[in-house]
């Protein structure tokens, strides 16, 4: 047994101490302060989860899990059913993945793949950028620009299915609509597709390339059936992201979607979605089953934001598992 | 062995398109840019920043309640919100490890994953249902959601620093506390500074939480505790309203939002990437 060393404790220095030196000097105060801003985080989002709970037990009661599965949303005689708003909110955010994703990935295989680093550095800048314009702006050029745009582009199209349009093209056409939700939706999550699945491709080994390209595969086959496979997780991943952010976004769609509750195959028609029926109504819910009923709502996009996350955090970490190897 | 047609057209075809994506992704950046400066820049005029916003039917007015109601907001959700994940995460890259630090990183990416509309119902049935649309509630419902993306730009810029640094300090003989304090933060200040510029960028542009805390308000709002205007909210009310006055009102509304959203964008940027140049090499 290696008989201990004691080491006398070194003695503090002796002078004008600072003043960040004087409000640390408790060592253990100061990790006692750190560690309860980290619990009130814990805090806050309990409290968070325990006051949409309670605040929405009134119509939980009174409908039941009926809630989400009927579609008359009438305040005047307490009749709730939040399908319409889930309806609109699945349909706006689906036709923004198919316009985005495609799009996105495009864009991500160029900037990863081929681009010069410099250039790739540069447009990624940019994109980020319009990642980081507010939703409300979007919503601005939406109604004012997006809008009319689709008031002239739209009509000639309907006219030239003739008197049959396809069931997603059909009915009255007024401008805002589902089709003009999906559109402002694809504008604000391609960026984030752009960019997570930019890093993901990055991320692949440089030997899987350059084995593919000894191999005899041309540049695109290299990547098509080596790189991106190889991080197709990570790119589902940031599909996923997106459509959580899709989901939960607000300003945007309630400009665009023409906030009626109906429940309408057409893209043409006029829609409502979760996050909208909140922004909208909220304020002007009086009794006590109305407000109860939209934060029901709340609670019901909340839970669907949580597992999509869960999942894309899931996807993106194991990916960058496999990559670390 | 020579490559058939097909694939060499397939490749060239595929990489071109590629390109083409990336292309309208810029486009698409500078279309919206381009148009809301046009717009908003001949909108805007020196009465916005001094006027009150005037009724419906009279032409001209201002949103300067909105620009210091905006201000305010954004005030108090930084002094809120940057302090809490900063230590927060201090705590996560310092001190804590194992199941505790995970639950509150996996808490924390859940809080960031709440619709920003739901902070608002929450911060409204919290403190709005008891004491009616205030200020505060704004700054509040804006700070918390500062919170988590504070926390993980500082852990993440706290992990870049090198061990051996605290090391060297502690073997000097300063607690962790101080070296913590006088050498880990100020080696990492360049990013955690930008970390909460982007931070702040980011909430600024949020319009779907004010709608029920701070709510808004045709009149100046002294102190906290009455409903304010904001930017965000005012460009929403007016885009929506049919008044063709109010549009150009929105659209400089926009235009001086985002200006500062991107400024600060482009600032904070600019910032981490002399830094790192700076620091690894």
């Amino acid at each position: 047994m290696a008989s201990a060393v004691t080491i006398p404790p070194t003695a503090r220095p002796k002078g004008r101490a600072s003043f960040l030196s004087r409000v640390f000097s408790g060592d253990s105060m100061a990790q006692a302060l750190a560690l309860s801003c980290a619990t009130l985080i814990l805090v806050i989002t309990a409290l968070l989860v325990g006051e949409l709970w309670v605040h929405s037990a009134l119509a939980r009661e009174k409908f039941g899990l009926r809630f989400l599965i009927t579609s008359v949303w009438n305040p005047v005689t307490g009749e709730f059913g939040a399908l319409p708003f889930i309806y609109g909110t699945v349909v706006t955010s689906v036709l923004a993945l198919l316009l985005a994703v495609p799009f996105g990935v495009g864009a991500a295989i160029f900037l990863a793949e081929l681009a010069p680093p410099k250039l790739s550095d540069a447009m990624t800048f940019l994109i980020e950028l319009l990642a980081a314009v507010p939703s409300v702006i979007i919503g601005l050029i939406g109604i004012l620009v997006l809008v009319p745009m689709l008031l002239i582009v739209v009509p000639p199209i309907k006219d030239a299915f003739g008197d049959h349009p396809p069931f997603f093209f059909s009915g009255p056409f007024y401008g805002p609509s589902l089709l003009a939700a999906g559109f402002v939706l694809a504008v604000m999550i391609a960026p984030f597709i752009i960019s997570v699945s930019r890093e993901v491709l990055l991320a692949v080994p440089r030997d899987m390339r350059e084995a593919a390209l000894a191999l005899g595969a041309t540049r695109w086959e290299t990547t098509w059936q080596v790189v991106v496979p190889f991080a197709r997780r990570g790119v589902l991943g940031s599909v996923f992201l997106a459509l959580a952010r899709a989901l939960g976004e607000t300003m945007a769609v309630t400009m665009v979607v023409g906030n009626t509750p109906k429940i309408a195959t057409s893209l043409l028609s006029q829609g409502y979605s979760m996050a909208s029926v909140i922004a909208n109504e909220f304020s002007e819910a009086i009794g006590n089953l109305y407000p109860s009923a939209l934060i029901e709502v709340g609670l019901a996009l909340f839970g669907l934001t949580i597992v999509l996350n869960a999942l894309a955090r899931l996807l993106i970490v194991a990916t960058s598992g496999q990559e670390a190897k | 062995m020579k490559l058939s047609f097909r694939r060499k057209a397939v490749n060239a075809v595929m990489l071109a398109l590629t390109g083409v994506c990336t292309v309208l992704a810029v486009g698409m950046l500078f279309f919206i840019l381009g148009y809301l400066f046009v717009e908003g820049g001949f909108s805007l005029n020196w009465n916005f920043f001094t006027k009150l916003p005037v009724p419906v039917g009279e032409v001209g007015g201002g949103m300067a309640n909105a620009v210091i109601g905006s201000a305010k907001v954004l005030l108090l959700a930084t002094c809120l919100g940057v302090p809490v994940g900063f230590l927060a995460g201090i705590y996560l890259a310092e001190y804590a490890g194992g199941a505790f630090a995970n639950t509150i990183r996996f808490v924390t990416d859940l809080l960031n994953g709440v619709p920003s509309i739901v902070i608002g119902i929450f911060v409204y049935t919290v403190l709005v249902a008891k004491e009616g649309f205030s200020t505060y509630s704004g700054g509040v419902a804006l700070g918390i959601m500062m919170i988590p993306i504070a926390l993980r730009s500082t852990e993440e810029f706290l992990k870049t620093v090198p061990v051996p640094l605290r090391e060297g300090a502690m073997a000097l003989g300063a607690t962790k506390s101080r070296t913590i304090a006088t050498v880990v933060v100020p080696a990492a200040i360049r990013g955690l500074i930008s970390g909460m510029m982007l931070n702040l960028a980011r909430v600024s542009g949020e319009t779907a939480p004010l709608l029920f805390t701070a709510f808004g308000n045709q009149f100046w709002s002294p102190g906290w505790k009455q409903p304010t205007a904001t930017l965000p909210v005012m460009i929403f009310n007016y885009a929506i309203a049919p008044y063709p006055d109010w549009h150009r009102q929105a659209y400089a509304a926009g235009f001086v939002l985002l200006t500062f959203v991107l400024m600060i964008n482009i600032a904070a940027r600019s910032i981490v990437a002399s830094g790192f140049a700076h620091k690894t090499r």
